[in-house]
């Protein structure tokens, strides 16, 4: 069991490492950093910006290849990412940014799991039933939906119930309220408020589809020959399903968990753009506007660690669920 | 029937329809039948015949949307419309299941003894967890597992097929159930382990007192073990009664064309099969009348209008009225106005003048062929632990003309052998010879050309034909590889069409439009349209129904007497060989360890391997059968990573234990060749002492 | 399951050819179609389907307001008789830009869906055949393709599809659409290969490539039909998404995304700039997945059977 997921976690970390390599080497060919310069009033000198792109390490007169290697030796020996194109450290824009990103993040997967998971396995039960077929056309509507469009849908609810409410429930503009007054209590209050809809918007979409997912899933397995073995040593259909029906419908859902993390990473990007708040997705995009290599490779990196972590828990979760893969 | 009070099980009338989009099918269409306290009744019939339905029925496992009708009375309580829970009290205490597939009936994430514990502690609540994990490890124990405490923890995965069934027996067995009921239970096993199954179950039986059901397609399997046998037949049950009464006065046509279209090891070889013409009715659009008139060489015009009731014989002597059987004229046969024996023509072999002119040589040679997979192990750093010597120095030899049957249990390496034949490569070692030339120095256009020599014919007929072209498409590929033009390719797919009983106007129909005996006659047909030499057939019936066996072992037999062409022919049903078969090879973990004629080979196997083999077939005969001794080999088939030295037969060797100590340590340090002994080639040092194992 | 192999029913193809003279036996694709015909889920997303192509077709009024008019009476005005899903800040008919939105946006997933469907199977199949290094260093790339969200490669890469015109852009998402896909295609080819009619044509000595074309690709073709239907609401999801922010579609072209984004600002306060759009592309999204799903449920051979 530990050899299968040292196994995975290296090839997770070297895919990783070389998707994040990989983004490098394509920001370099495709941004253009010189270009924010020379539409600058008065218009530098060439030597002044070159020199400037020097001290960044984005000139695009270096060669690539010798680009990433100073990159990559600035990360390895001083375990920095390089500055931004405002001169601040990328390592340190990104600590001020990711704890709001994580907080979305795991906040919203957790909950998407598991209310996916519980759907589906509850649609799968109660197949073509009004209950299946509520949640079915739910979810197939909400997978219609760009996450924007969900985002922004929802705040238009939450409008309509602050103003028949009359008081300011649920906020949805930025991460907090800037400049409020309060003692500790009001802050984590304020910033539970500002949560909770990103954290629907997130959920909504990722429960979506898990619960498809499960939903087929359990399918394949409310016809397995175990479960009628099951029942024929007594325990009722329903028992049957709960003790021996979920527990291995869970087996492939935690491998599609892997797949479908690089989805939930993007529709968090976007529900982060949508609801101004100043995370990792806002730092990506902007990134690319500002043709920023450096920022813009910090993110991916960001995303890469997420990924890494993703695939390896969800590879714990398989490896403990299925005996056959414990070697 | 008399007082129902005696009778353990009774189903009434029971019918069960499932409703389907296309219209309802009614699989099982009014069974009346009853099991008494420890009786052992057997219930026979093939696919689709209601035979499994009819037993889920009697659980309650059916889907939800199954509509029946009937009765079902078990200790004199009625079943049906009983609530799931009602009926979750009895299942597993009262009355107990063992499925057919042994591989998917255990919950791959639970370990085996918490499965046992678990049927315990469901209808024991006061049991405790360590009082139940140690009676189900006492389970294991009783169906003959090894070191049970051990296997107690490991997972279904780990375990071989037939120790998964033995662990399934432990399930069943484990609240000492009143009625045991086996659909299939051996059917996915090899012969030797079938034999091993049945004397488990026999053995739980002895030790529950329980009533035991065995449903099963194999008339064999039941001739031995059970009391009374019913047939079923499209829904229905056709004939009843003792072992003896259907075995030996069957009364049915269905019965007597079953049994006499059977290959037989006790018959087998010496005459031609009786095909059982057509195939079981659709239950989706029964016409009215005797589903069985269109298939029965005595029908009359009655049999078409109404459905025959399954009614008591008119037993002249009078001796009982158990023996019932659902047939116009079942008074006829029974009277002996109609000969059993008569009642189905037994063809006729290809007259003289047809017969191929053959030069006797030899077509294919294979010689000590060897093909060993690596066996890797580690996650992070891939390293080789051992060897799967698959194939281990086989040699064969066919002539034209000839079949040459080669059989073995699933794993013993039979399937690698033709399929390195096949490839027409370099094997790892050893000589593959094709018409006298060696395969290894071929180039690629020599052994292009060569595959129009050597075809192949595969186990499933459904599978093996692509589903998206017409058959005359697939009849015609291999041409097409060797740029045939179209023009003949056309007239040469209707030539072969016709030969193997095929309508060439068929030939723009796919696949799916014709049944299971007529897809294996596409199969052949493809196999035969490059007019090629040899023919390799892999299990080429198995995947048939019994009563379509016959019609297509006898068509090949014909076909290689019109066209001298040589088979070399895979399969692990010893009968079907014997039929076939001219020479025989037995194969045991990647080694041939007895060939010689068929004749020989059968009738006075010098191997114990053999031996065993031969005596594990349950021969479709009661009396045969009761008289029989078994050899029952122990544990099964060892890995073939694990190199023992000396004779790998030895650890489950009958004749080794009878040996004295001298004798054992020939076994132990020398590993046997292949070597003469009375009319065969056995690879054993004691073939001669092969009387002191009791057959 | 061994209850099912006792009905003949539950595999029609069963049916056998002399019993019913006149009456062909069911043939797969007809029975796919058969199943198809019965499920509600297909009928609901094939109406939908068609009523919005028929819509985005027709459903501009000749003589009535163009998209790129500007009625200048009638600025930032609610729906109406003249404007029916109301007007921008500039006097814009939100119903003529939604309509011409919805062209681009449906142009686009019809064609990129299917595009990325071909490119799975062709790489799918070839690797799952092929096997060895070949298939090792295919499924590789796919990983590392999965590893980051493809939005993030799309906005990095729109700087170059910014510049070229918005057909490249059904390029760009056909080609960042195939992998999962492949992989799907990659396993079934896989277990087609050890397939005894595939082993057959190996063993007679067909080539490689008739293999793939003859007979793995119209077996898989389910499979790919399903992909392609499916593909296409997920391209104009994407095609949306990237427009809204800016790195998809460019003015002066419109597509519902550009019409979203245009409208996301008012989305509070004056809905209809939003919500109409959002509404049709949702329909448009939705009609294609139910088709997709109700698809693969009617060519999977155990649905609709009753499974408890």
């Amino acid at each position: 069991m530990i050899g299968f997921i040292i196994k995975r976690f290296i090839n997770y970390a070297i895919l990783s490492a070389i998707a994040t390599l990989s983004a490098y080497v394509l920001a370099s060919m495709i941004l253009n950093p010189a270009a924010r310069y020379y539409g600058r009033n008065p218009r530098p000198s060439d030597q002044t910006v070159n020199a400037i792109l020097d001290g960044l390490g984005v000139n695009p007169n270096t060669p690539v290849i010798e680009r990433l290697w100073s990159w990559l030796v600035n990360l390895v020996t001083r375990g920095s990412l390089g500055d931004t194109i405002h001169n601040t450290s990328v390592l340190s824009e990104m600590a001020a940014r990711a704890g709001t990103s994580l907080r979305l993040l795991i906040l919203g997967t957790v909950i998407a799991a598991v209310v996916g998971v519980i759907l589906g396995v509850w649609g799968a039960v109660r197949q073509y039933r009004a209950s299946d077929q509520i949640i079915s056309y739910a979810s197939f509507t909400i997978l219609a939906m760009p996450s924007f469009v969900i985002g922004i849908l929802l705040m238009i609810l939450a409008t309509g119930l602050n103003n028949v409410l009359g008081i300011q429930l649920i906020s949805f503009t930025g991460e907090y309220t800037p400049g409020l007054d309060g003692g500790w209590w009001a802050q984590v209050a304020d910033r539970a408020g500002h949560l909770v809809l990103p954290t629907i918007a997130l959920a909504l979409v990722g429960a979506a589809g898990y619960s498809r997912y499960q939903r087929s899933a359990m399918l394949d397995v409310l016809s397995a020959d175990y479960i009628r073995t099951a029942r024929s040593k007594g325990r009722t259909r329903g028992s049957a399903l709960v003790r021996h029906g979920v527990r291995v419908a869970l087996i492939p859902m935690s491998t599609y968990f892997a797949y479908s993390f690089a989805t939930i990473l993007a529709g968090a990007a976007v529900i982060e753009l949508v609801f101004s708040w100043h995370g990792m997705g806002e730092f990506l995009f902007q990134a690319i506007q500002q043709s920023d290599i450096n920022a813009f490779t910090g993110a991916i990196l960001f995303n890469a660690v997420l990924v890494l972590i993703a695939g390896t828990l969800s590879d714990i979760v398989y490896a403990a669920l299925d005996p056959r893969v414990r070697v | 029937m008399t007082d129902n009070n005696n009778h353990l099980l009774e189903v009434r009338d029971l019918t069960v329809t499932f409703p389907q989009p296309s219209g309802a099918v009614t699989a099982v269409r009014g069974v009346n039948y009853h099991v008494d306290k420890g009786e052992f009744l057997g219930i026979v019939g093939e696919s689709g015949s209601g035979k499994s339905v009819s037993s889920l029925a009697v659980m309650g496992l059916l889907p939800s949307s199954a509509q029946i009708t009937g009765d079902i009375l078990f200790e004199g309580t009625s079943l049906l419309g009983r609530s799931d829970a009602e009926l979750s009290r009895l299942r597993g205490e009262g009355i107990s299941i063992i499925f057919q597939d042994p591989l998917s009936a255990l919950t791959p994430v639970y370990t085996v003894g918490a499965q046992i514990s678990e049927a315990l502690l469901l209808h024991d609540p006061k049991l405790s967890r360590q009082a139940a994990a140690a009676r189900a490890v006492e389970l294991l124990r009783i169906v003959g597992i090894p070191h049970p405490e051990r296997r107690a923890q490991a997972f279904p995965h780990e375990f071989s097929g037939g120790m998964r069934q033995r662990a399934m027996i432990a399930i069943a067995i484990a609240n000492n159930p009143r009625l045991i009921i086996a659909d299939e239970p051996t059917t996915a096993l090899d012969v030797t382990i079938q034999a091993q199954i049945l004397e488990v179950l026999q053995r739980a039986k002895d030790i529950t007192g329980a009533a035991v059901v065995l449903i099963t397609h194999d008339l064999g399997v039941v001739a031995g073990n059970a009391d009374r046998i019913a047939v079923m037949y499209a829904g229905r049950i056709v004939e009843t009664g003792t072992v003896d009464q259907v075995f030996h006065e069957p009364t049915m046509p269905y019965t007597i064309g079953l049994l006499r279209s059977m290959p037989n090891l006790a018959t087998a070889g010496h005459t031609r099969l009786v095909p059982l013409e057509g195939r079981p009715p659709s239950l989706g659009n029964l016409a009215p009348g005797c589903p069985f008139a269109p298939r029965c060489p005595i029908a009359v015009d009655a049999c078409r209008g109404t459905e025959p009731p399954l009614a008591a014989l008119n037993d002249p002597q009078g001796k009982d009225a158990r023996h019932s059987a659902a047939c116009l004229r079942m008074d006829e046969i029974a009277g002996g106005q109609l000969q059993r024996a008569e009642l189905f023509p037994r063809p006729e072999r290809v007259a003289e003048a047809e017969r191929a002119d053959l030069t006797p040589e030899t077509v294919l040679s294979v010689d000590g062929l060897v093909r060993h997979f690596p066996l890797m192990k580690g996650a992070v750093f891939k390293r080789q632990v051992g060897t799967v010597k698959a194939v281990d120095g086989v040699s064969l030899a066919i002539r034209s003309g000839q079949t040459l049957g080669l059989v073995g249990e699933s794993g013993c390496g039979k399937t690698t052998t033709i399929m390195e034949i096949l490839e027409l490569a370099k094997p790892q070692a050893g000589r593959i010879t094709v018409d006298g030339r060696d395969v290894a120095g071929m180039s690629a256009k020599e052994r292009r050309a060569l595959r129009r020599d050597i075809q192949v014919v595969f186990q499933d007929p459904m599978a093996s034909l692509d589903p998206r072209l017409p058959i005359q498409d697939i009849i015609a590929e291999p041409l097409t590889v060797h740029g045939v033009p179209a023009g003949a390719r056309r007239a040469k797919v209707a030539e072969v069409l016709d030969l193997v009983g095929l309508d060439p106007a068929m030939g723009a129909r796919y696949p799916h439009e014709f049944s299971g005996g007529q897809r294996q006659r596409v199969g052949i047909a493809r196999a035969l349209v490059t007019d090629p030499k040899i023919i390799v057939l892999d299990e080429p019936v198995s995947a048939l129904d019994v009563s379509i066996q016959a019609g297509v072992i006898n068509l090949l037999e014909d076909l290689q007497e019109r066209l001298g062409l040589s088979y070399l022919f895979v399969a692990h049903d010893l009968a079907v060989v014997r039929q076939i078969a001219d020479t025989v090879a037995v194969m045991y973990l990647g080694r041939v360890v007895e060939s010689g004629p068929a004749e020989a080979v059968f009738d006075d196997p010098r191997h114990p391997y053999t031996r065993a083999l031969l005596s594990a077939v349950p021969v479709p005969d009661p009396s045969l059968e009761r008289g029989r001794r078994r050899i029952i080999l122990d544990g099964d088939l060892p890995s073939p990573t694990e190199t023992t030295p000396g004779c790998n037969f030895r650890a489950r060797c009958p004749l080794y234990k009878l040996l004295d100590a001298d004798q054992q340590a020939l076994c132990r340090d020398q590993d046997p060749a292949l070597r003469p002994v009375a009319g065969t080639s056995a690879a054993c040092h004691h073939a001669a002492s092969i009387e002191l194992v009791l057959n | 399951m061994e209850v099912l192999n006792e009905l003949p029913i539950s595999e029609p193809i069963e049916e056998p050819v002399a019993a019913r003279p006149g009456k062909k036996p069911v043939s797969r694709s007809r029975m796919v179609l058969n199943r198809l015909r019965r499920m509600p889920r297909f009928w609901v997303g094939l109406v939908g389907l068609g009523l919005v192509i028929l819509w985005a077709i027709f459903g501009l009024i000749p003589n009535a307001w163009n998209f790129t008019d500007l009625d200048v009476y009638n600025m930032g005005s609610s729906p109406s008789a003249t404007h029916w899903f109301g007007t921008s800040d500039i006097g814009e008919d939100i119903y003529a830009q939604t309509i011409v939105g919805l062209r681009k946006s449906l142009i686009i997933g019809l064609l990129a869906g299917p595009l990325a469907s071909l490119i799975a199977g062709i790489i799918g199949a070839f690797a799952g055949y092929l096997g060895g290094a070949w298939d090792k260093t295919i499924i590789w790339f796919i990983d590392l393709l999965l590893v980051l969200p493809s939005l993030f490669l799309f906005v990095l890469l729109s700087p170059i599809f910014k510049s070229l015109s918005w057909v490249a852009l059904i390029f760009l998402l056909a080609a960042f659409g195939w992998m999962i896909m492949a992989r799907v295609i990659r396993a079934q080819t896989m277990s087609l290969r050890e397939r005894d009619f595939i082993k057959a044509a190996r063993f007679m000595g067909v080539g490689t490539w008739t293999i793939i074309s003859r007979h793995i690709l119209p077996n898989v073709s389910s499979l790919l039909i399903i992909d392609a239907t499916l593909g296409v609401g997920a391209a104009i999801l994407a095609e949306t998404t990237l427009s809204f922010f800016g790195f998809g579609i460019q003015a002066p072209d419109v597509s519902l995304g550009t019409l979203l984004s245009a409208g996301q600002g008012a989305a509070v306060t004056r809905p209809w700039l939003f919500v109409f759009p959002a509404a049709i592309l949702v329909w448009t999204v939705l009609s294609a997945s139910l088709v997709g799903d109700a698809l693969r449920d009617a060519v999977d051979p155990t649905s609709g059977v009753n499974r408890d």
